[in-house]
């Protein structure tokens, strides 16, 4: 392992929301959206985390961001722990991570010009002063995501998907980030277009030296930009491999059939899918022990026992199952 | 010779806006045979969904219009058919499914109501009986439990769930044509491969016609006998599954198959997707000529000069481009 | 919950409508953009012209028309509109049109004042309780819902009775009791606004736009001036056009009631009572102050639609 500490480590996190009801608001239910998981995220490389919706993935991509605060576990971004922090030492924080979400619809201020989105973090952390100074700064950024100078004054309606993506690229980058957190930043785009924000994302990438945490549902494109996978299942983490080895070697049995489900553009491949049965069980009660145990066809006594540990079962290569890890 | 079910011609649907004439559908010719599951394919702004929502009339009209073209049902034409007599056909012999399990489902009503409901308004069976029929069909699209379930309200089911109730109220009456409107987007994926397994078992047993609208060709290549591909109201290429992975012919179909990061290449980590460049063209001033023209690497002046027509390029393999 | 949902948003449907990208052209600024917007609204402009002759009218209208409006003439009584006297005369002979002209500046600046007062109590009640959520946001609803339960008319007059003398001994005869109609009516009239600000918050709030600006590191001050409230606005605008409307009309039960403005003060609404026993003999003196009311209201109220749109620029011209 490195010396030098990772640059972002989670520890423990959790993250529970009480679901409250009756008499004087009791609480009744209680959903493990994120249940003590472990994350490192080194420098210069893209962690995808993918899962089902529900599983937590993006609740901890905000929960890192410091949009979300976490019921339990440490954030330390660059061996310094800022999950409390607030204030002035938290605005900080926002210049070196940044976020860039889903919808590109609904991530844009309708009522903003794509000057005022982008110069937005320009002028909150006063990186450029006065408008000459903001606008060249804007138009830089602009072109460094494939926009144009004369699409300063337009608004985010007057833009297709791909654009607004772009456009919330652009102003995620204006603090000049280390870390970058993708929440389905291309889920929702057609697939030429979802081609070509795959490609600004690496390209910004190499030229800047970014950090990537990459939150999909996609396997094959969450494969694709990635360098190493974390595989989240109703709040925790099952699995974490490097991007390879996780696709040509998965140990755990969700890992397996959530690959083998992933639709391959290819009539002539017939391959043997293991279709899971079953659905995702209620976040609110989930079952003990493992909680994969209701629709894993490997499934042990043990299983409904003790939740399995994330264990390195090969280097770097870690799983949480007591049958196969 | 296989019997052409749905034979749509040169349909022209357009929509009036208050910033012009939208033509989302610009002369679409396409045919789904009996039992065959024939892929639409295409990205938003394609005039997919509106081709599928045209062949049920579910189009507003206004703003929509029919500007041309036939809708061949068993060859006879929709277009001009009444409200009523498209009521008979919808359901008993056209059956459509959404996108979206969330909002097709009414939240007031049990959904054992709600399946039965086709039932006793096209088939005439009593409230007892269209609600015994709706728990086989509910045992029937795999939900468990289904005498104890039919009386539950649509809330109480996951997505997955309410997507199954919806394809059981859609094959209540046995159609012979099912057109399935990104049937699984919204859903999960290990969800959409039990729906799209589940859609594929109805086929079987019923002998049921699919037409599955999608933007997903790996949900294509997997699940369609015969593809159509549609860019911007026009279709451009069309041809069997297996022809068209392996011989696409048409840039925009080439580029759409290159452009889908695939789980089961080797070492093909961080290199370079093929890309489209641009976005698709307003469909309020299509461009003149080839309309992909602006997007294509291989265009040249005479792809804006004249529109391509769909021209056979091999046996069920058409292709709308001059190259 | 917050988690992510893979729906997709490939959905075909209203996109079809929008144009992914316009052409590349010179850009108007974003004032005459608005303007564009505005004058589309053919009702909004037509009553932008209404409304702007009537305040013209009550404003430079004692410069050209200098009958005096408290003479009384017994014997031109009840007159309906002649040469001498446009508008008419009252029961006194009092001449209707110096009248409707001095009462349309108090009716007016009543109506525009109560707005104001009712609107900047809603916002900044509706923007802190959405803003703040927990024990702050539910205090300051069980406020507004108290406010809500009062009896408003037993309370706005009991309000007057209690603070009329005062007033009025502080800002002579017709300033102070301007200010007590202004404040009492717009402070009974906030809450409405206040609910509407609020949700207005709270579902913009769960917007990814609002994560990005904090994931930017903007202030709660930032937050709720540049990003929530111009997209909250729409409504408050349209809602507020209705103040307007709604303060002329309880002015004028104020004054009836004899707790308003003086009996010789004139106001539209007060002149509106003051006719109601001489609809069969003069009807002209309520239906002109009436018909003053109703297109005063009327036409605010279409340049509160109008406004509304020219100031969302994700209408397309």
């Amino acid at each position: 392992m490195n010396a030098a500490p990772p640059l972002l480590a989670v520890r423990g996190l959790s993250k529970h929301y009480s679901v409250t009801g009756g008499f004087l608001a009791r609480e009744i239910a209680r959903v493990h959206a994120v249940d003590d998981i472990n994350l490192d995220i080194e420098r210069g490389e893209t962690l995808g985390l993918v899962g089902e919706s529900g599983c937590g993935k993006s609740t901890t991509g905000r929960c890192i961001m410091r949009l979300i605060e976490p019921s339990a576990g440490t954030i330390s971004f660059e061996g310094r722990d800022v999950t409390h922090i607030d204030g002035e030492d938290l605005r900080r924080l926002r210049r070196d991570m940044q976020i860039i979400f889903q919808d590109p619809f609904a991530s844009l201020n309708p009522r903003h010009t794509v000057a005022g989105i982008v110069g937005e973090a320009l002028v909150i952390h006063r990186l450029a002063t006065g408008r000459r100074q903001i606008e060249e700064r804007v138009v830089q950024l602009l072109e460094t995501v494939g926009l144009r100078s004369d699409h300063l004054n337009r608004f985010p309606h007057e833009f297709s998907g791909g654009q607004r993506q772009r456009i919330g690229i652009a102003r995620a980058l204006a603090v000049e980030p280390k870390l970058l957190v993708c929440d389905e930043a291309v889920s929702a785009l057609d697939v030429s277009v979802q081609a070509q924000v795959i490609n600004l994302l690496e390209d910004l990438q190499d030229k800047f030296a970014l950090t990537y945490l990459f939150i999909a549902h996609d396997l094959s494109v969450v494969e694709h930009i990635s360098t190493r996978v974390a595989v989240m299942y109703l709040g925790r983490i099952v699995e974490v491999a490097p991007a390879r080895a996780l696709y040509d070697n998965p140990r755990h049995p969700y890992t397996k059939a959530l690959l083998s489900t992933v639709p391959i553009p290819d009539p002539k491949l017939k391959r043997k899918r293991l279709v899971l049965t079953g659905e995702p069980p209620n976040p609110f009660n989930p079952p003990p022990g493992c909680h994969f145990r209701t629709r894993c066809p490997l499934a042990e006594p043990r299983c409904a026992e003790i939740a399995p540990a994330l264990l390195e079962t090969m280097p770097g290569h870690m799983v949480a199952c007591h049958v196969t890890g | 010779m296989t019997e052409r079910l749905l034979d749509i011609r040169d349909l022209r649907t357009w929509f009036n806006t208050d910033d012009g004439m939208v033509r989302a559908v610009d002369g679409v010719s396409l045919h789904v045979n009996r039992g065959e599951t024939l892929a639409v394919v295409g990205e938003s702004g394609s005039g997919k969904t509106v081709t599928a929502r045209s062949v049920l009339k579910l189009i507003d009209m206004p703003p929509g219009r029919f500007a041309g073209g036939e809708i061949l049902w068993r060859g006879r034409d929709l277009i001009p058919a009444s409200n009523s007599e498209i009521d008979k056909i919808r359901a008993r012999e056209i059956a459509m499914i959404f996108q979206e399990p969330m909002t097709a489902l009414n939240p007031v009503y049990t959904v054992g109501d709600q399946i039965a409901e086709p039932l006793r308004a096209h088939e005439n069976l009593s409230r007892r009986a269209a609600l015994a029929r709706a728990a086989e069909l509910m045992r029937l699209v795999q939900i468990p439990d289904p005498e104890r379930r039919v009386r539950d309200y649509p809330h109480q089911f996951s997505g997955g769930m309410r997507q199954r109730v919806v394809i059981a109220i859609a094959i209540a009456c046995g159609p012979q044509l099912l057109i399935a409107d990104e049937p699984t987007t919204a859903l999960d994926v290990t969800i959409q491969a039990q729906i799209l397994d589940l859609l594929n078992d109805m086929k079987a047993r019923f002998g049921m016609a699919i037409m599955l609208i999608t933007h997903a060709m790996g949900v294509v290549a997997e699940n369609a006998d015969r593809v159509v591909v549609m860019y911007a109201g026009k279709v451009v290429e069309a041809a069997p599954v297996e022809e068209l992975f392996a011989n696409p012919r048409h840039p925009y179909t080439q580029g759409l198959i290159r452009a889908i990061p695939r789980v089961d290449a080797k070492a093909q980590h961080r290199t370079r997707l093929a890309q489209i460049p641009g976005t698709v063209p307003s469909l309020i001033n299509p461009p003149a000529g080839c309309r992909f023209a602006a997007r294509c690497t291989f265009a040249t002046d005479a792809c804006v000069a004249a529109e391509p027509v769909l021209k056979p390029v091999g046996p069920d393999h058409t292709v709308a481009c001059i190259l | 919950m917050p988690g992510s949902t893979p729906a997709s948003l490939i959905a075909e449907g209203p996109e079809v409508f929008r144009a992914p990208e316009l052409v590349a052209g010179p850009r108007l600024s974003l004032r005459r953009q608005a303007w564009r917007r505005f004058r589309k609204h053919t009702l909004a402009v037509a009553s932008l012209f209404i409304l702007g002759f009537l305040v013209l009218g009550v404003v430079v209208g004692p410069l050209l028309w200098r009958v005096p409006m408290g003479a009384i003439d017994l014997s031109a009584m009840l007159q309906g509109p002649l040469l001498d006297h446009p508008f008419g005369t009252n029961g006194l002979g009092q001449d209707l049109l110096a009248r409707m002209i001095f009462g349309g500046r108090i009716s007016l600046a009543v109506g525009v004042a109560a707005m104001a007062v009712a609107v900047g109590i809603g916002v900044a009640v509706g923007a802190i309780a959405g803003m703040a959520s927990g024990r702050v946001d539910a205090a300051l609803m069980w406020l507004t819902d108290l406010f809500l339960a009062l009896p408003q008319l037993p309370l706005l007059l009991l309000l007057m009775y209690l603070f009329r003398g005062a007033l009025r001994a502080a800002f002579g005869d017709e300033g102070g009791i301007f200010l007590l109609i202004v404040v009492v009516i717009g402070g009974l009239r906030w809450m409405s606004l206040a609910r509407l600000v609020r949700a207005q918050f709270l579902s913009l709030r769960e917007k990814e736009f609002i994560e990005a600006a904090r994931a930017l590191g903007a202030s709660r001050a930032r937050l709720m001036l540049r990003h929530l409230l111009p997209n909250a606005l729409g409504p408050v605008i349209v809602a507020g056009t209705i103040e307007v409307a709604n303060a002329i009309i309880i002015e004028s039960t104020l004054s009836f009631l004899g707790l308003g403005f003086p009996p010789d003060v004139p106001t539209w609404g007060h002149m509106l009572y003051d006719a109601q026993q001489y609809l069969d003999s003069a009807p002209h003196w309520a239906l002109i102050p009436g018909a003053a009311i109703f297109l005063s209201v009327l036409s605010i109220n279409f340049i509160g639609d109008g406004l509304r749109d020219a100031l969302d620029p994700r209408r397309v011209i």
